[in-house]
């Protein structure tokens, strides 16, 4: 489906299609097998430019928005997720930055990203993931600064990045308003890291522990003001939905692919597979389902580039379509590899491993369709 | 005067096989016509030969014959010497040049440079060399651009051959481009055929293009001597004649010929412990069906047991497996053996040109569509894990014998 | 540094396929690229631009399409682009081909460096390189696989050989053609490409590169293509069925002359 992207959009996606094919596909196993951060990757996105897509010029990016974001992520997760993730996720470890920072903030941070240094948001913890709101982190005030103390659990690009977005509490008696974001910078005394956590997909991504122990954080770090913590981690989520449903597009594209492909070599009963209706039905619904979450992602970006004010609904239905479309579509691309798909020699079960974190990650499926049904029912009232 | 391309219109019946032919894209149909943009056409002739019904025509003016071509005699094959030794593509040369000179009636003449190089006389002697042309001097001991450029252009100057031949090596591209250009002389690269033509007394240079897809001709009518390079392994040997006497003409030139602006510092050598692929009678050469570094010692077992060269195809090099040094194909080295063993290669085109004329070709695939059926003299369809074992064994059995 | 890199766009012959029922080449929707040892030779451009200062200009020769090579080149780092076309250059061997190169290159002016690729891939020569140098008459050094110092008007490379490489030096002006060990290409930037987009080309023709009629195009071309066609296709032969060690003992006893 054409979705009539403009010049400098079929650009961006052309050189991101040419590095995922020339360079991140010919490693994606390598990865994935190692478990390594793909740092080689990071130093070809960042020369391409393409590492600060989503950063204002005046900083050093290309100046895209949502939209030129989820471009540049389904093309490289259409290679693969997990390398994708260390481009993607430092999205979502610069949105705070970007939506709710002071200027001397942006000025400080915002072109070290564009030059390739990785970032990583912090909210998660053991006993808050839905339940964001039971964070228990806590920046305690002192002086000029603020006392961090407390453990994020799984973090994506945690230990890689320099640059950490952290939620935490600084008063626990006034609820949602309680939290407040602050950047928090590998090297500073009292932030550890926990081991990298082994995981069913998404390998090459590195997941780990924040451990937080009496880090003293400057008060120039807060981002916006004490208060808006959940604010900003609302808003943050907001405008990064469309890249994992990007992500989860791409991933879904690659599954399809391999499979389309597959079908036509692999002879059985004296023709190839991809005759039989069975499959061709497979691939139709594959195929189909995938456009309609791509529609979903590009429809939701464009309306956050646009300005419009409240994208909740339509974000959370196109990170929740996207991704469980990428779990149906890369399960029936490994039922059409067969036993094939089955092996770790072909590329498609590694597909279908890296999908499903794209159920739960970024709020789970479920959170996504309460946030839905909220709007929905919000809507209706208002229409009364 | 400029060439000319034309579609004879009422032969054209718009089967669009030009349009294919064309590695330029030039060619469209208009109206089931073919039509030719010039702008992207350069004349190459591909489509020429491609058209079943000979509606396509190139029109080439000749440039009239500015000099008296006729005072140019003898065939001379350029013979590179590295560290006093003559590289055996010089016999080779000579081997072909003396079916040459025969054909013209000529004389057969080898040109050697360098120094303290008495010795080799008899050698070039022994391999048909009517005459031989030796400068020595020690600004030549080791190949220079400049002092060998000027020495050949002088000794081309006053001796006046008809043609030259060169080895298509690092040193032969590079001295024979300088020195075309420096004599306004026609330079062919890379023959695998060489001919003459009898009525008009010329040398038919024919070489691939297009990657090998197509094979050219190429002739030299106006212009003296007629140059050409030809690739290793490509001809045969000359034999060797112990009584064969030849004329020995030795120069000597003055400082300011030997002269140059490069300075070569050092000259370093790789060795390889592994028989060095371009010389090889022998080569077992490992694709993307091996899968991975690991399983590569399978082919060099199978290298082993017979005495051969290791070879890889592109696919193989590019994952990292195997070093450039050893890559067979288009962008690495062409290679002649007598006996390619081609071991999960598919046998995409870049690869088969690198090793397309060896004698025997062997070829083993999982995939039976594999492209590099279509060229092996043997191929096996099956697992190579399974038969490289079975092959090194039973060839260690027989050799032993 | 001034820089100059000559490039040749040709067909992406990965893609050319032979007819097996008609014998000819089939060519459906292949494109022209940047010959692959010139994407080397840009990329040394543009590192030794990173290195030592300066600009990289890129020259071709070729029909107007080659404007997208150049594009490309502006996209990969380069700095202003040249192309010598002219319907008057159709039907150049690589004698009229170096000499119109050359007479380009005299008419940017002074320069430091001249990177060629080694050879290109559809003519796979070798002889462009050597020709414009010696057109220039300005040292050259072929096959070179590293360029280790440039310092006071002399640059030191690593020529390579059949037996390893040298280590030549040379004085400045010179002619370097390059292999590909020499570097791996970058990808384009995205603002290389914005670049690339709106970059001018400047364009000459016969008349303004002040050349000789009779030294260009078919006249200036001492050799001649008289004949073309598709070689006979090697046949493949027989096929060995049959077990594992059967199959072995086969192969074997077919090959065992040719072994000993």
């Amino acid at each position: 489906m054409d979705y009539l992207f403009n010049e400098q959009q079929k650009m961006i996606q052309d050189l991101a299609r040419k590095i995922a094919q020339e360079k991140i596909k010919p490693v994606t196993a390598k990865y994935d097998e190692s478990e390594e951060f793909a740092w080689e990757i990071m130093k070809v996105i960042t020369d391409s430019d393409l590492f600060g897509v989503y950063i204002p010029e005046q900083y050093g990016g290309l100046g895209g928005g949502i939209t030129e974001m989820c471009i540049v992520a389904e093309e490289f997760s259409r290679a693969c997720g997990a390398i994708a993730l260390g481009f993607a996720g430092t999205g979502l470890g610069t949105f705070p930055i970007l939506l709710y920072g002071s200027d001397e903030q942006k000025k400080k941070y915002l072109p070290r990203i564009a030059k390739g240094t990785i970032a990583a948001f912090c909210i998660t913890e053991a006993e808050a993931g839905s339940d964001a709101g039971s964070i228990k982190t806590f920046a305690r005030k002192d002086g000029d600064s603020y006392i961090l103390n407390g453990t994020k659990q799984w973090i994506t690009n945690a230990g890689e990045a320099d640059i950490y977005t952290v939620i935490a509490m600084t008063d626990k008696t006034k609820g949602a308003r309680g939290a407040t974001a602050f950047i928090v910078e590998k090297g500073m005394k009292g932030v550890e890291f926990g081991q990298k956590e082994k995981k069913l997909g998404i390998r090459a991504s590195a997941t780990r522990e924040v451990i937080f122990t009496d880090c003293r954080v400057p008060k120039e770090n807060v981002i916006a003001r004490e208060g808006m913590g959940f604010i900003v981690a609302m808003k943050t989520f907001d405008s990064s939905r469309p890249g994992v449903a990007a992500q989860a597009v791409g991933i879904a594209q690659g599954a399809l692919d391999e499979a389309l492909s597959y079908s036509r070599k692999r002879v059985q009963f004296g023709v190839p597979i991809s005759s039989f209706q069975a499959i061709q039905h497979m691939l139709a619904d594959m195929a189909t389902q995938t456009e309609a979450a791509r529609a979903l992602v590009y429809a939701s970006a464009r309306m956050i580039d646009a300005g419009v004010k409240n994208v909740a609904k339509e974000s959370a239905m196109a990170k929740l379509f996207a991704s469980d479309t990428a779990m149906k579509v890369t399960v029936d691309a490994v039922q059409i590899f067969g036993g094939y798909g089955y092996m770790r020699e072909y590329p498609v079960e590694k597909y279908m491993r890296d999908a499903k974190i794209t159920q739960i990650y970024e709020g789970t499926n479920q959170i996504q369709r309460n946030v839905i049904a909220a709007n929905l029912i919000k809507e209706s009232i208002k229409a009364e | 005067m400029a060439g000319s391309i034309t579609v004879i219109l009422n032969k054209c019946t718009g089967c669009t096989l030009c349009v294919k032919a064309c590695p330029f894209g030039a060619i469209t149909m208009a109206n089931k016509k073919a039509v030719i943009d010039m702008a992207k056409c350069t004349l190459c002739g591909a489509c020429v030969p491609a058209c079943k019904f000979l509606a396509i025509e190139i029109k080439k003016d000749d440039a009239p014959a500015t000099k008296d071509l006729s005072s140019y005699k003898d065939v001379w094959v350029f013979c590179e010497q590295k560290k006093g030794v003559i590289q055996t593509i010089s016999f080779e040369l000579l081997g072909e040049g003396k079916k040459l000179a025969k054909k013209l009636g000529v004389k057969l003449c080898a040109v050697i440079l360098g120094h303290d190089i008495e010795s080799k006389i008899a050698e070039l002697s022994n391999r048909g060399a009517d005459k031989i042309y030796i400068v020595e001097d020690p600004a030549l001991k080791s190949y220079q651009d400049d002092p060998y450029t000027e020495v050949l252009v002088n000794l081309v100057e006053e001796y006046k051959p008809e043609i030259i031949l060169c080895g298509a090596t690092v040193i032969g591209r590079s001295l024979v481009s300088r020195v075309a250009v420096k004599i306004d002389a026609g330079l062919t690269a890379d023959c695998t055929g060489l001919d003459i033509d009898e009525k008009e007394k010329l040398l038919l240079q024919t070489r691939p293009a297009f990657g090998g897809n197509i094979m050219a001709t190429i002739i030299t009518p106006n212009h003296r001597p007629q140059m050409a390079t030809v690739r290793h392994k490509v001809m045969k040997e000359a034999e060797m004649h112990k009584s064969h006497k030849a004329e020995v003409i030795r120069k000597k030139y003055s400082q300011s010929v030997m002269k140059s602006r490069t300075t070569l510092l050092d000259i370093v050598e790789e060795i390889e412990e592994t028989v060095n692929l371009a010389e090889a009678d022998i080569i077992v050469s490992g694709g993307r069906g091996l899968g991975g570094p690991g399983n590569f010692s399978l082919i060099k077992e199978l290298a082993k047991a017979l005495g051969a060269a290791v070879g890889s195809s592109r696919a193989a090099v590019d994952a990292g497996w195997m070093p450039y040094s050893h890559q067979v194909g288009q962008t690495g080295k062409t290679v002649c053996p007598k006996l390619y063993i081609a071991c999960g290669i598919s046998g995409q085109i870049q690869h088969l040109i690198g090793m397309q004329s060896s004698k025997v070709i062997v070829a083993i695939n999982k995939d039976p569509d594999a492209p590099i059926f279509k060229v092996a003299t043997y191929g096996i369809v099956g697992d190579i894990f399974e038969i490289l074992p079975a092959l090194t064994k039973e060839f260690r059995k027989v050799l032993k014998k | 540094m001034n820089i100059i890199v000559c490039i040749k766009q040709v067909p992406n012959t990965t893609d050319v396929k032979i007819d097996p029922v008609t014998n000819t080449l089939i060519r459906d929707g292949v494109e022209s690229v940047i010959n692959p040892f010139d994407a080397y030779a840009i990329e040394e451009g543009v590192r030794l631009k990173e290195r030592f200062g300066g600009k990289v200009t890129v020259v071709t020769m070729g029909p107007p399409q080659a404007e997208t090579a150049l594009r490309e080149a502006i996209s990969l780092g380069c700095d202003e682009i040249v192309l010598v076309s002219d319907r008057k250059f159709a039907g150049s061997d690589t004698w009229a081909t170096s000499y119109t190169l050359s007479c380009a290159i005299k008419k940017l002016g002074d320069f430091d460096i001249i990177l060629c690729g080694k050879q290109a891939s559809d003519g796979d020569t070798a002889q462009v390189g050597p020709g414009i140098s010696t057109h220039l008459d300005i040292p050259q050094v072929t096959y070179v696989k590293k360029i280790e110092e440039i310092k006071d008007s002399k640059a030191r490379v690593e020529r390579m050989t059949e037996e390893g490489y040298d280590i030549v030096e040379t004085p400045l002006p010179c002619l370097l053609t390059v292999v590909k060990e020499i570097n791996t290409p970058r990808m384009p930037s995205l603002k290389g490409m914005m670049r690339a987009k709106s970059a001018q080309v400047t364009k000459w023709t016969a008349a303004d590169i002040e050349c000789d009629p009779k030294s260009i195009g078919l006249d200036g071309s001492p050799t001649r293509v008289v004949k073309i066609f598709t070689p006979a296709p090697r046949k493949g032969g027989e096929m060995i069925k049959g077990e594992t060690g059967q199959v072995a003992q086969e192969l074997v006893q077919l090959l065992k002359d040719i072994v000993i």
